[in-house]
């Protein structure tokens, strides 16, 4: 008994990062935008958020700030993929990969005079955990019954339709990466502020990926996110876990999240999950292309 | 006198080579139907960009109740009051008809669900009947095209236009929708209906105005309209409406389908035990709205479907699902997307005629191209079927729509064709091009090859067919020789109604 309920605190303290991180990413993608970027976004989150609660080192910082921090530096990273997939209409993939890139690099040379330093005013991690669930069931109310969300979804699926309707699609694009930007930030301050609070170069150990595969696998449903992630939580737990037990050599352990990424999309493929995608995602828009 | 709500007056648009638009006066007046009347190029579409705020005018003054306006964008154009219901509807297909029509207008919390009322109340006013919580990609194009009217009505829209409004429509849906234009008009709106269907124009309209190379060529009452009339202003020549075909020469069957089933991308059953024959020498017209099975039944002749069931056989042989092989039978497809399907755009005139033939001399030699052979089958080509090309080596993305078709039935006819997939042959083509492929199309016929032509113009069907055969949800009524069934008796079998018995007797 005993078991199950840590193992259930342990996919809990999975999940919340996972879910923060997709649930931005179900936002952008709804309004037509891929970001593979996240996982990038959530190292540089992690590490503004840490860097503002180290304060002088004492653990003085002000938790708030670090959070908001966090968030920030996210939007602030999302905003260089928005600049290149809305703007400049690049390959959205190939600018969310290099988000990536550019967000693991930075975030791993600035972090290094933080790295083996404890944080002393650790955060909770409930309050995380809660209001990401509450974020979950206000998103989904969000997008299915205001205005917000109608345009929202009308950008994702048929640019030139909000268009001619007068709505400003560079805009709400614009808008939708920086939430995703935002969350994905939180969730990295999730990780250095409550779940393990110190900074390590690579400490999001590729939960950044599996969030951007969880979109596909819950078929871009803020709702249906929550489940999904509780879900990837409990195997990346049961991944831990099984680690130390076993012969099998930590390398297979550590390449498991992705190659349950892979098995749970050709599922998902199969249940043609797909056909939920948003119409026009990863389709650059430009006035006149009807 | 009614008052004039809408005046253009110079209006000219100049793009690089051409004038669109040739100092075009207009003037609309409230509560009319102002018929444009033109053929493809005629500059229609750019007047009509012009009216919605897409393009801005090089020259001239556009006023709206005597003031002049700068149009800027569609939105700008909806809030002065001038809606567009567009050929292609730009309707967000996963969502119901509230939230399409919510958008951009919808209040803060529940937009779509508080514009139901709303849209139940105008529909009622102008039998527009739609249903508000239907999702718009289970629409018929009818009914899409009312959620284009009623959202332009819902912005308050005074001037509304119409681009070929009827192009997609089955002649029942164009009668519907002739009836709502007649509610808007005595209501007090005035609309602007784009045709080039002389017919309907003469059906509808108060005033007609023909526009041809730019220009406005004739202002007229319809009253004093007649179509040849019509027709002489908009092509500039008086015109033949006759096809002339020779005596059809029909041989023993070509085509045999039996039984034909198949599902479509979806899943769903689109084809439901479809059986026919085709002889040599004949035309058979497959009529229909789009999405009744007309698309899987033609990638399953030509291969790139596979069938569920039944038997297909050309000339005795099966048919087999492998378009290269079917090609070498004698099976030629002209798809029903030229620019997508049909060629690759950025390719030149010379390899989108190879397409078929590459792997053969004197295309090929071993496993080098010969180019000297391409450029010279090219030549040969682009001259027998009169390709307006600067040269072979042109992308063919920069040649005309018809030239595209053109190139397409080169390639496709340059084999010994014996069945002929025609799908749309002459969809958006002007009056010239439409004759020449026409033309082309029967010359094989009299050359023994059989011409399966699916088209939703069932004037170009009545005018090509030997028989005619009417696909609804996926089954085949049919085929019914051409003169035993008037154009209203096929505009029923596609909308799923059955004929009164004893009539049209299958051939």
């Amino acid at each position: 008994m005993e078991e199950i309920w840590n193992a259930l605190g342990r996919a809990l303290s999975f999940g919340t990062p996972l879910l923060l991180a997709s649930l931005g990413a179900v936002i952008n993608e709804r309004a037509g935008v891929v970001n593979l970027g996240v996982e990038g976004m959530m190292a540089v989150g992690a590490l503004a958020g840490f860097a503002v609660a180290y304060g002088s080192g004492a653990g003085d910082g002000n938790l708030y700030f670090a959070v908001a921090a966090a968030a920030g530096a996210g939007v602030l990273a999302s905003l260089l993929h928005a600049f290149a997939a809305i703007t400049l209409r690049a390959n959205q993939f190939v600018s969310g990969l290099a988000l990536t890139m550019i967000g693991l690099g930075v975030a791993g040379l600035l972090g290094k005079r933080f790295e083996g330093f404890p944080l002393f005013n650790q955060a909770p991690e409930w309050p995380f955990t809660v209001g990401v669930v509450l974020l979950a069931l206000g998103l989904a109310f969000v997008l299915a019954y205001t205005r917000l969300g109608l345009v929202l979804r009308s950008v994702g699926e048929n640019p030139a339709a909000a268009d001619a309707l007068g709505i400003d699609v560079v805009r709400v694009r614009y808008l939708a990466v920086a939430f995703g930007g935002a969350l994905a930030g939180l969730a990295g301050a999730f990780l250095s502020l409550a779940y393990r609070p110190s900074w390590t170069d690579g400490m999001t150990v590729g939960l950044g990926w599996i969030a951007v595969a969880l979109v596909i696998f819950v078929g871009w449903s803020p709702l249906r996110a929550i489940g999904g992630a509780v879900f990837f939580g409990l195997l990346y737990y049961l991944q831990f876990r099984l680690q130390g037990q076993s012969g099998i050599p930590t390398e297979f352990f550590a390449a498991m999240p992705y190659l349950l990424v892979i098995v749970v999309l050709a599922l998902a493929g199969l249940r043609r999950v797909q056909g939920a995608a948003p119409e026009a995602l990863g389709q650059p828009y430009q006035r006149g292309e009807r | 006198m009614a008052s004039t709500i809408l005046q253009l007056s110079g209006i000219t648009k100049r793009f690089p080579g051409v004038v669109a638009n040739d100092r075009v006066d207009l003037e609309l007046k409230e509560g009319e139907v102002l018929a444009l009347l033109g053929e493809n190029g005629a500059g229609k579409s750019t007047l009509v960009s012009i009216l919605y705020g897409l393009y801005r005018p090089d020259e001239g003054e556009i006023r709206i109740e005597g003031q002049p306006v700068q149009i800027a964008s569609p939105a700008h154009a909806l809030r002065l009051g001038i809606g567009l219901v567009p050929q292609h509807p730009l309707l967000v297909g996963r969502h119901t008809v509230a939230e399409n029509l919510a958008l951009g207008v919808g209040r803060f919390w529940f937009p779509a669900q508080r514009m139901v009322p709303l849209i139940e109340q105008l529909a009622r006013s102008y039998g527009l009947e739609v249903d508000p919580h239907a999702r718009v990609h289970q629409l018929s194009p009818g009914e899409k095209q009312r959620i284009e009217i009623l959202r332009a009505l819902l912005r308050g829209a005074r001037v509304l236009i119409l681009d070929e409004p009827t192009s997609v429509l089955t002649p029942l849906e164009a009668e519907a929708l002739f009836r709502v234009m007649r509610e808007l008009r005595s209501a007090g709106k005035s609309l602007i209906f784009i045709s080039h269907k002389l017919d309907e124009v003469l059906a509808i309209a108060d005033r007609v105005s023909v526009l041809r190379r730019g220009k406005v060529v004739g202002e007229l009452p319809v009253a004093e309209a007649t179509k040849p009339r019509l027709a002489e202003l908009m092509v500039g020549r008086s015109v033949s409406f006759e096809r002339k075909r020779a005596e059809p020469r029909l041989g023993p069957a070509l085509l045999e389908v039996r039984g034909l089933q198949a599902r479509s991308s979806r899943g769903l059953p689109a084809l439901r035990d479809v059986s026919f024959s085709l002889r040599q020498g004949e035309v058979l017209g497959v009529a229909g709205v789009a999405g009744n099975g007309q698309s899987e039944l033609v990638e399953v002749l030509s291969g790139l479907r596979r069938a569920e069931a039944g038997t297909l056989s050309l000339e005795g042989k099966p048919l087999v699902p492998d378009p290269a092989r079917l090609f070498e039978m004698g099976v030629a497809h002209i798809p029903e997307d030229r620019i997508r399907m049909g060629t690759v755009p950025p390719m030149p005139v010379s390899e989108n005629l190879a397409l078929r033939e590459y792997r053969k001399p004197p295309l090929a030699r071993g496993f080098f191209r010969d180019l000297a052979a391409y450029e010279q089958r090219a030549k040969a080509q682009v001259q027998q079927y009169a390709i307006a090309t600067p040269s072979p080596s042109t992308p063919t993305r920069l040649l005309s729509g018809g030239n595209i078709q053109k190139v397409i039935l080169a390639r496709e006819l340059a084999g010994s064709a014996r069945l002929i997939l025609a799908v749309h042959p002459t969809y958006g083509l002007d009056v010239g091009a439409t004759e020449q492929v026409h033309q082309i199309l029967l010359e094989k016929t009299y050359q023994g090859a059989g011409v399966l032509l699916v088209s939703e113009d069932l004037d170009e069907i009545l005018a090509l067919a030997d028989r005619v055969a009417v696909l609804y949800q996926g089954r085949l009524q049919g085929p019914f020789e051409v003169g035993s069934l008037t154009r209203e008796e096929i505009g029923l079998l596609m909308t799923g109604s059955s004929l009164p018995t004893g009539q049209g007797g299958a051939a």
